[in-house]
Protein backbone atom coordinates (compact mmCIF):
# COMPACT_ATOMS: atom_id res chain seq x y z
CA UNK A 1 0.00 0.00 0.00
CA UNK A 2 2.62 2.45 1.04
CA UNK A 3 4.83 1.39 -1.80
CA UNK A 4 2.06 2.09 -4.29
CA UNK A 5 1.43 5.52 -2.82
CA UNK A 6 5.02 6.54 -2.90
CA UNK A 7 5.04 6.51 -6.62
CA UNK A 8 3.05 9.36 -8.02
CA UNK A 9 1.93 8.77 -11.51
CA UNK A 10 0.65 11.29 -13.95
CA UNK A 11 -1.61 10.68 -16.88
CA UNK A 12 0.19 13.23 -18.93
CA UNK A 13 3.87 13.91 -18.52
CA UNK A 14 4.30 16.89 -16.27
CA UNK A 15 5.49 19.96 -17.94
CA UNK A 16 8.84 20.77 -16.47
CA UNK A 17 9.46 24.36 -17.35
CA UNK A 18 12.59 24.49 -19.36
CA UNK A 19 13.46 28.12 -19.00
CA UNK A 20 14.70 29.61 -22.17
CA UNK A 21 18.03 31.14 -21.46
CA UNK A 22 18.05 34.86 -22.04
CA UNK A 23 20.85 36.26 -24.05
CA UNK A 24 22.25 39.63 -24.85
CA UNK A 25 21.06 40.56 -28.29
CA UNK A 26 23.91 42.99 -28.81
CA UNK A 27 26.56 40.43 -28.09
CA UNK A 28 24.82 37.90 -30.23
CA UNK A 29 24.38 40.09 -33.26
CA UNK A 30 27.59 42.02 -32.80
CA UNK A 31 26.13 45.49 -32.37
CA UNK A 32 28.79 47.78 -30.97
CA UNK A 33 27.01 51.09 -30.82
CA UNK A 34 23.47 51.95 -29.84
CA UNK A 35 22.15 54.94 -31.69
CA UNK A 36 20.18 57.45 -29.64
CA UNK A 37 18.61 58.80 -32.83
CA UNK A 38 16.79 55.56 -33.51
CA UNK A 39 13.79 56.05 -31.25
CA UNK A 40 11.86 53.08 -32.61
CA UNK A 41 14.66 50.73 -31.65
CA UNK A 42 15.06 52.21 -28.18
CA UNK A 43 11.35 51.73 -27.64
CA UNK A 44 12.09 48.03 -27.21
CA UNK A 45 13.97 48.78 -24.03
CA UNK A 46 11.43 50.95 -22.28
CA UNK A 47 8.05 50.10 -20.82
CA UNK A 48 4.76 51.81 -21.54
CA UNK A 49 5.64 54.63 -19.22
CA UNK A 50 8.96 55.25 -20.88
CA UNK A 51 11.02 53.72 -18.10
CA UNK A 52 14.13 51.78 -19.01
CA UNK A 53 13.58 48.05 -18.60
CA UNK A 54 15.94 46.21 -16.27
CA UNK A 55 18.42 43.83 -17.80
CA UNK A 56 16.87 40.94 -15.95
CA UNK A 57 13.90 41.29 -18.24
CA UNK A 58 15.60 42.09 -21.53
CA UNK A 59 18.58 39.81 -20.94
CA UNK A 60 21.03 42.49 -22.00
CA UNK A 61 24.55 42.22 -20.65
CA UNK A 62 25.93 44.75 -18.22
CA UNK A 63 28.05 46.48 -20.79
CA UNK A 64 25.22 47.05 -23.24
CA UNK A 65 22.67 47.88 -20.58
CA UNK A 66 24.80 50.88 -19.74
CA UNK A 67 24.88 51.86 -23.40
CA UNK A 68 21.13 51.50 -23.69
CA UNK A 69 20.63 53.69 -20.66
CA UNK A 70 22.94 56.31 -22.14
CA UNK A 71 21.17 56.21 -25.50
CA UNK A 72 17.71 56.41 -23.96
CA UNK A 73 18.70 59.38 -21.86
CA UNK A 74 20.15 61.17 -24.87
CA UNK A 75 17.03 60.46 -26.85
CA UNK A 76 14.95 61.91 -24.05
CA UNK A 77 17.04 65.04 -23.98
CA UNK A 78 16.45 65.83 -27.63
CA UNK A 79 12.76 64.96 -27.29
CA UNK A 80 12.79 61.77 -29.33
CA UNK A 81 11.53 59.85 -26.32
CA UNK A 82 9.41 61.22 -23.51
CA UNK A 83 10.69 61.49 -19.96
CA UNK A 84 7.30 60.46 -18.72
CA UNK A 85 4.86 58.77 -20.97
CA UNK A 86 1.65 56.92 -21.00
CA UNK A 87 0.64 54.17 -23.37
CA UNK A 88 3.81 54.29 -25.39
CA UNK A 89 3.03 50.91 -26.82
CA UNK B 1 43.14 67.20 -29.30
CA UNK B 2 41.03 66.63 -32.35
CA UNK B 3 37.98 64.50 -32.03
CA UNK B 4 34.95 63.75 -34.06
CA UNK B 5 31.73 65.11 -32.65
CA UNK B 6 28.11 64.92 -33.51
CA UNK B 7 25.71 67.66 -32.65
CA UNK B 8 21.94 67.77 -32.91
CA UNK B 9 19.96 70.91 -32.28
CA UNK B 10 16.30 71.76 -32.31
CA UNK B 11 15.14 75.10 -33.63
CA UNK B 12 11.81 76.74 -32.95
CA UNK B 13 9.03 75.90 -35.41
CA UNK B 14 8.12 79.59 -35.80
CA UNK B 15 11.05 80.14 -38.17
CA UNK B 16 10.51 80.28 -41.89
CA UNK B 17 12.55 78.12 -44.22
CA UNK B 18 14.98 80.95 -44.92
CA UNK B 19 15.33 81.90 -41.28
CA UNK B 20 16.09 78.31 -40.47
CA UNK B 21 18.77 78.14 -43.15
CA UNK B 22 20.19 81.38 -41.85
CA UNK B 23 20.44 79.93 -38.35
CA UNK B 24 22.15 76.83 -39.66
CA UNK B 25 24.62 78.85 -41.67
CA UNK B 26 25.48 80.82 -38.57
CA UNK B 27 26.67 77.67 -36.88
CA UNK B 28 28.43 76.59 -40.04
CA UNK B 29 30.31 79.82 -40.02
CA UNK B 30 31.19 79.43 -36.38
CA UNK B 31 32.54 75.96 -36.98
CA UNK B 32 34.48 77.12 -40.03
CA UNK B 33 36.02 79.94 -38.02
CA UNK B 34 37.26 77.48 -35.46
CA UNK B 35 38.79 75.37 -38.17
CA UNK B 36 36.40 72.50 -37.81
CA UNK B 37 35.92 70.09 -40.65
CA UNK B 38 32.31 69.18 -41.32
CA UNK B 39 32.03 65.52 -42.12
CA UNK B 40 28.33 65.13 -42.55
CA UNK B 41 25.13 67.02 -42.00
CA UNK B 42 21.53 66.13 -42.16
CA UNK B 43 18.37 68.13 -41.98
CA UNK B 44 15.66 66.08 -40.30
CA UNK B 45 13.11 68.77 -40.93
CA UNK B 46 10.13 69.57 -38.79
CA UNK B 47 9.50 66.86 -36.25
CA UNK B 48 7.07 66.39 -33.45
CA UNK B 49 8.67 66.58 -30.03
CA UNK B 50 8.02 63.81 -27.55
CA UNK B 51 7.17 66.44 -24.97
CA UNK B 52 6.71 70.21 -25.20
CA UNK B 53 9.80 72.40 -24.88
CA UNK B 54 9.18 76.10 -24.23
CA UNK B 55 5.52 75.42 -24.99
CA UNK B 56 6.38 74.24 -28.51
CA UNK B 57 5.32 70.83 -29.63
CA UNK B 58 7.34 70.70 -32.85
CA UNK B 59 10.80 71.73 -33.91
CA UNK B 60 13.32 71.72 -36.74
CA UNK B 61 16.01 69.13 -36.14
CA UNK B 62 19.44 69.51 -37.62
CA UNK B 63 22.45 67.28 -37.28
CA UNK B 64 26.08 68.11 -37.94
CA UNK B 65 29.01 65.77 -37.65
CA UNK B 66 32.37 67.46 -37.48
CA UNK B 67 36.01 67.02 -36.63
CA UNK B 68 37.29 69.66 -34.28
CA UNK B 69 39.21 70.64 -31.24
CA UNK B 70 37.60 70.07 -27.87
CA UNK B 71 37.56 73.81 -27.22
CA UNK B 72 35.36 74.29 -30.27
CA UNK B 73 32.58 72.36 -28.63
CA UNK B 74 32.55 74.74 -25.74
CA UNK B 75 32.26 77.74 -28.03
CA UNK B 76 29.58 76.03 -30.04
CA UNK B 77 27.51 75.28 -26.97
CA UNK B 78 27.82 78.84 -25.72
CA UNK B 79 26.57 80.00 -29.10
CA UNK B 80 23.64 77.60 -28.79
CA UNK B 81 22.74 78.92 -25.39
CA UNK B 82 22.86 82.52 -26.56
CA UNK B 83 20.69 81.82 -29.55
CA UNK B 84 16.99 82.11 -28.79
CA UNK B 85 16.05 80.10 -31.84
CA UNK B 86 17.61 76.99 -30.36
CA UNK B 87 15.29 75.01 -28.13
CA UNK B 88 17.61 72.13 -27.35
CA UNK B 89 20.99 70.83 -28.36
CA UNK B 90 23.09 67.79 -27.78
CA UNK B 91 26.74 67.34 -28.62
CA UNK B 92 28.45 64.03 -28.20
CA UNK B 93 31.91 62.75 -28.88
CA UNK B 94 32.02 59.85 -31.27
CA UNK B 95 34.12 56.84 -30.45
CA UNK B 96 35.32 54.35 -33.01
CA UNK B 97 32.18 52.23 -32.81
CA UNK B 98 29.81 55.11 -33.33
CA UNK B 99 31.92 56.44 -36.17
CA UNK B 100 31.80 53.04 -37.83
CA UNK B 101 28.05 52.94 -37.26
CA UNK B 102 27.50 56.36 -38.80
CA UNK B 103 29.76 55.54 -41.69
CA UNK B 104 27.85 52.38 -42.39
CA UNK B 105 24.51 54.10 -42.13
CA UNK B 106 25.61 56.69 -44.65
CA UNK B 107 26.95 54.17 -47.10
CA UNK B 108 23.80 52.10 -46.80
CA UNK B 109 21.44 54.94 -47.45
CA UNK B 110 22.03 55.58 -51.16
CA UNK B 111 21.22 52.01 -51.98
CA UNK B 112 17.55 51.43 -52.47
CA UNK B 113 17.64 47.83 -51.48
CA UNK B 114 20.30 46.05 -49.56
CA UNK B 115 21.32 43.00 -51.50
CA UNK B 116 22.93 40.32 -49.48
CA UNK B 117 24.68 37.77 -51.57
Amino acid sequence: MSAANSEIRYLTPINVDVKKKKYCRFKKSGIKYIDYKDADFLLKFVNEQGKILPKRITGTSDKYQRKIAQAVKRARHIALLPYVGDLLK
Amino acid sequence: MTNQYETVFIMTPVLSEDQMKEAVSKFHKLLAEKGAEIVFENNWGLKKLAYPIQKKSTGFYYLIEFKADSTTVKDLEIAYKRDERILRFLTIKLDKHSMAYNEKKRSDKPKVQKTEA
